[in-house]
Parts: structure tokens; sequence; C-alpha cells
């Protein structure tokens, strides 16, 4: 697979994703693919469980090694250098540099249940990126008031709903000022009356221009805010396209299905 | 409604008032029987220690606080933080080693714990102090046979502190690699996956996020370690390590207070334990952090079945 060329689209896609294949053991999960997410783009992945969406996200910020195909996210090779025609592991210090520009938020939080909410949010520029505990914590929590919870910051995690957790984690990953964020089922482990007021921060955060991969079973959420939706199954991409048109009229027979039960 | 009995406790009634419970409890007598035997088994025990003219307390007495036997505390103690601290280092070394991508390093470490966790502390102590045997000189310099920048002699360096100190150090350290490893399990994987999101490097990873939470699960048996490695020490006594034991057996060779000196050593290892335990107390709360809501409600659900910790 060629390198796309660059210099003749004017703006290059945030993500590149081309035939990546995955297996665990014997079972390959990804069979060959292939997604362009644009600069500002939100890209809503859905599928059913096992069908491989969560580790293609997963893929992407490198917390799973791939087998074969290529990512790049703004236009970085993610995992290796090109050298002449061969390719290179990067060295540990070269793969967390890349994984700082991109943001993660996982279904059930994750947390440093040892720190506050601040110290949360704080944790990643002032460890990874070296900046002075008055600015981090400034800049702290300025995000945490964009994400509501301004009133919560000496809160330890296990004193904050699920919701409200959810929303310290997007607000932790922000602070590492990320080019991409992906989300990996972040509503799927709260009580569904929490789950708004997590879609509300997000769907402020795509407004504001933030390049989004989101892996959901929140039709409502993919019609609403999504640019472009990617059904998943069995490890392959079966249908994608604008989420208004392809929600009210599925072309596939899988897709109908999977949808007949969702919604 | 007329029928019914003007019961105080009539569902109906229970509806407007405030009903307090104070019932009478009911008869345990298997539990006061038990209890009165235990009492005067206690108070029998005590009497005929405290009237056993054997025990000698007035000597007991004399020497708790003698010169000699606070020297050997002295040294007991330094031997205890002094391993424990280097068991420590080792341990955390040998986990995170047993942890790493390569075999080499998880073998080495597999072959430390394996030997030093398989053969008796007592000859430990007594191989490494007659070490000389083996190795007559330790020099700094070119590796197989090379020319030497340094060199000491075996019999200079290897006292019977240091030897102890390394037998008890490298044993313990065998042990602490075990809990350490345990304790970095106990970390849900979920949180080292998101330290690597936002970019931490594996030290970074391990010093900020892992091992502070592993600590919780690691603190409760290092202090059990320590208070064992507080009575353990006497075991340095077959190489005359002048602590606590050791002294109290040179003081009854003299002067054949076998046992009251045997109980001058008992109440100071008593003593440390006991400062030791409430110590680990403290240290325990202290990596409690963030985990407290949780703990006061899993207090709160079973409070209703009895006071005992949780």
């Amino acid at each position: 697979m060629a390198r796309p060329a660059f210099e003749t689209v004017p703006a290059p896609p945030m993500v590149q994703i081309r035939s990546v294949r995955k297996c665990f053991g014997s079972v390959e999960v990804l069979k060959g693919i292939s997604l362009d997410v644009p600069v500002g783009g939100v890209v809503c992945v859905v599928g059913p469980s096992g069908s491989g969406k969560s580790t293609l996200l997963r893929c992407v910020n490198r917390l799973e090694t791939i087998d074969s195909g290529r990512i790049w996210v703004d236009g970085d090779l993610i995992g290796y250098a090109e050298r002449g025609d061969r390719l290179h592991h990067l060295r540990p210090a070269q793969l967390c540099a890349q994984r700082q520009d991109i943001g993660m938020v996982f279904q059930r939080f994750h947390l440093f249940p040892h720190r506050t909410a601040l110290e949360n949010v704080m944790e990643g520029p002032v460890v990874v990126k070296g900046v002075p505990r008055d600015v981090a914590r400034k800049r702290a929590m300025e995000l945490l008031d964009r994400v509501d919870l301004a009133g919560r910051a000496e809160h330890y995690p296990s004193q904050l709903s699920g919701g409200q957790q959810q929303r310290v984690a997007i607000a932790r990953s922000l602070a590492m000022d990320p080019k991409l964020m992906l989300f990996d089922e972040p509503t799927s482990a709260l009580d569904p009356e929490l789950v708004q007021e997590v879609l509300a921060v997000m769907r402020d955060l795509a407004a504001s221009g933030m390049t989004m991969m989101v892996v959901t079973h929140e039709m409502g959420f993919a019609r609403e805010v999504g640019d472009n939706l990617i059904f998943i199954d069995g490890g392959v991409i079966v249908e994608q396209g604008n989420p208004r048109e392809v929600l009210a009229d599925p072309k596939h027979e899988r897709f109908r299905a999977f949808l007949g039960q969702v919604l | 409604m007329t029928g019914a009995p003007e019961a105080a406790t009539s569902p109906e009634a229970a509806q407007e008032r405030h009903l307090p419970i104070d019932a009478i409890r009911a008869p345990r007598p298997g539990r006061w029987i038990a209890a009165a035997v235990a009492l005067f088994a206690l108070v029998w025990l005590l009497y005929t220690i405290i009237v056993n003219e054997n025990l000698h307390w007035d000597v007991i007495v004399e020497y708790l606080a003698d010169g000699r036997i606070l020297g050997g505390l002295w040294v007991t103690i330094q031997l205890t933080v002094l391993s424990m601290a280097i068991g420590l280092a080792l341990g955390i070394l040998a986990a995170v080693m047993q942890l790493s991508g390569s075999p080499v390093l998880r073998g080495a470490s597999a072959l430390y714990t394996w030997f030093f966790r398989g053969t008796p502390l007592l000859v430990q102590l007594i191989f490494w102090f007659n070490i000389g045997l083996v190795f007559p000189s330790f020099g700094i310099g070119v590796p197989f046979d090379g020319p030497k920048l340094v060199e000491w002699q075996a019999n200079e360096l290897i006292t019977p502190f240091t030897a102890a100190l390394l037998g008890l150090a490298i044993n313990e350290g065998a042990y602490m690699a075990e809990i350490v490893r345990a304790g970095i399990r106990s970390v849900d994987p979920g949180q080292r996956e998101a330290a690597e999101a936002l970019g931490m490097t594996h030290r970074q990873v391990l010093r900020r996020v892992v091992l502070p939470q592993a600590m919780r699960v690691i603190i409760p048996p290092t202090g059990n370690q320590f208070i064992s490695m507080l009575k353990t020490t006497s075991m340095v006594s077959v190489i005359a390590g002048a602590e606590l034991l050791t002294v109290s057996q040179r003081i009854y060779l003299g002067n054949f207070e076998v046992i009251a000196m045997l109980i001058v050593a008992s109440i100071w290892y008593i003593v440390l334990t006991t400062i030791a335990s409430v110590g680990q107390h403290f240290i325990e709360k202290r990596f409690e952090r963030g985990h407290h809501a949780l703990q006061t409600r899993v207090r709160r659900n079973l409070r209703p079945f009895g006071k005992g910790n949780v």
C-alpha cells in the first residue's frame, strides 16, 4: 500500500486507515479495514459486540499492534518509521510522543483512583509534558468547568457518579491538547439517566471542531453529531455513509438486523 | 377496624409514631460460661507466673535497661530496618524484571526467588558468614580473573553484621518480589492503558499510576514481613550478630539467668512488634486515599452484622 500523495490534496485527513488486519491468536478480528477521518470530522463506529470496532480504535493509538496495513494520524505513520523500503519499530519514547496527540476515553473511565478529579486532569500535562503545576492546575480547572464539574475538583473518583467520572476522563484527555479524540463506548457502562450528560459534553466537543472517532451504541448521537457512520461486522466495514441517510435507509441485511436489535 | 386489638405496635399505629427499639437481649448462657472459664484460666496463669520464684523478676527488671541489652536492641532495629529497606528495593527490582518482556530478565528474577526461597535462611546466614571460604577476596576490576583496581579481604569485609545484613536482605528480597508482583498484578490493566494513552513512558506509568495503587495491596503483607523480620533477626545469634538475642545469651552464659534473660529479650521483641503494628496501621490509612468513600459505604452496609473491622 503506497502512501497517499498529500501534495495534491488541500487538507489531508486527520486519520487514514489502510487495509488494517489484526489477529488475536488464530481469530482474525479485523480483516482489512480502510477508513479516512477528515480534520474536524466525527466518525461513529457501530457494530455488534465482538465485531472488532473497539479493537480498531485501540489500534489507532497503538494500545494494540496491527498485523498488516498502515495507520496515519496527522500524517504520522503510527508505530513505525519508514526508512528506505523497510519499516522500523518506533522507540518507546517516540510511541509516547505519538500518543500524546491522541486522546482516549474508555468504556470504564479508568480514572486514577488515588488522585482527585483535579489531579487526574493535571496528571498528563505535569508528568508527560512537564507543565508547571500552577499552570496545569489553572488549565485543569478550566477544563473541569467546561465539563461542568468545577465544584467536584477535590473529589476522588469513588465519590463521583459514573457520568461525572466519564466527564472527568474526557477533561483528562483534553488536558493534553489532542488533535484527535477516541471514544471507546463512552456511555455503555453508565446508568441510562447519566448517558445524556456525557453525550452533551461530546456534542460540545464536536461542535468546537475536534476530530473524533466514536465507538457507540447511541444511534441518536450518531445521527445528530456524526459526519460519517461506519457499520463493522465480522471484522469488515459492511456499510458506511452519512448517518442520517444510512440509518433511514440501511442497504445491507446485516445492518438492518443490527439496527432492529439496538433501536 | 373495630375488631382489631389496640396494640401499640399494630401496623396502623406504627405508621404514625416514633417507635424506638429497646429490646431485652436474648440470654446467651454458653457464652457466659466460656468467658468465665477463659477469665479464670488467665488469672490462674498470671498468678503462677507472678508468684513463681524461679522467674527472678528482680533480675528481669535489673537487666531490662542494661547497656548491653540496649546495644543489642539497637542492632536488632538496625538489622530490621536496613534489611527490610534493601529487601524491598530488591523485591521491586525482581518484580519489575518478572513482568518485563525480556525472557532473560524474567529468568534471572525467577532464579533469584527460586533459590533464596528454596533454601533455609539459617543456612544462608551461615553461608554468608563463611563466604571467605569460597571467595577469599572481593575486588573491582576486569572480570574473569583480569587485573583488579581495588581488592578487599573477605575476612575484613564480612563481619557478623554485614553477613547478617546480606543474608536477611537478600532472603527478604525474594519474598518481597512475590508480594510486589502480586500488588502490581492487582492493579486494573485499564489503569496502565489510560496512563499509556496519555503518553506516559513505562517508567512514568509504573511510578505514577501502578505502584501507588499496588501499595495498597503490598503494604499489609510488607508490614507482616517487617514484624516477622524483627523476630527473624534473632537467627543471627548463630553467627554471633550482637543483636538482642545474642547479647542476652552472652549475659546468661555469665550469670546463668537463662529464663530471666530470655524474658528480657522477649519483652523487648514484644515492644518492637507492638510499635511496628501501630505504625503499619497508620501507613495503611495513608495509602487508602481515594478509597474512603467506598469504604465508608461498605462499613455502613455491614454495620448491622457487628463492629468487626471491614
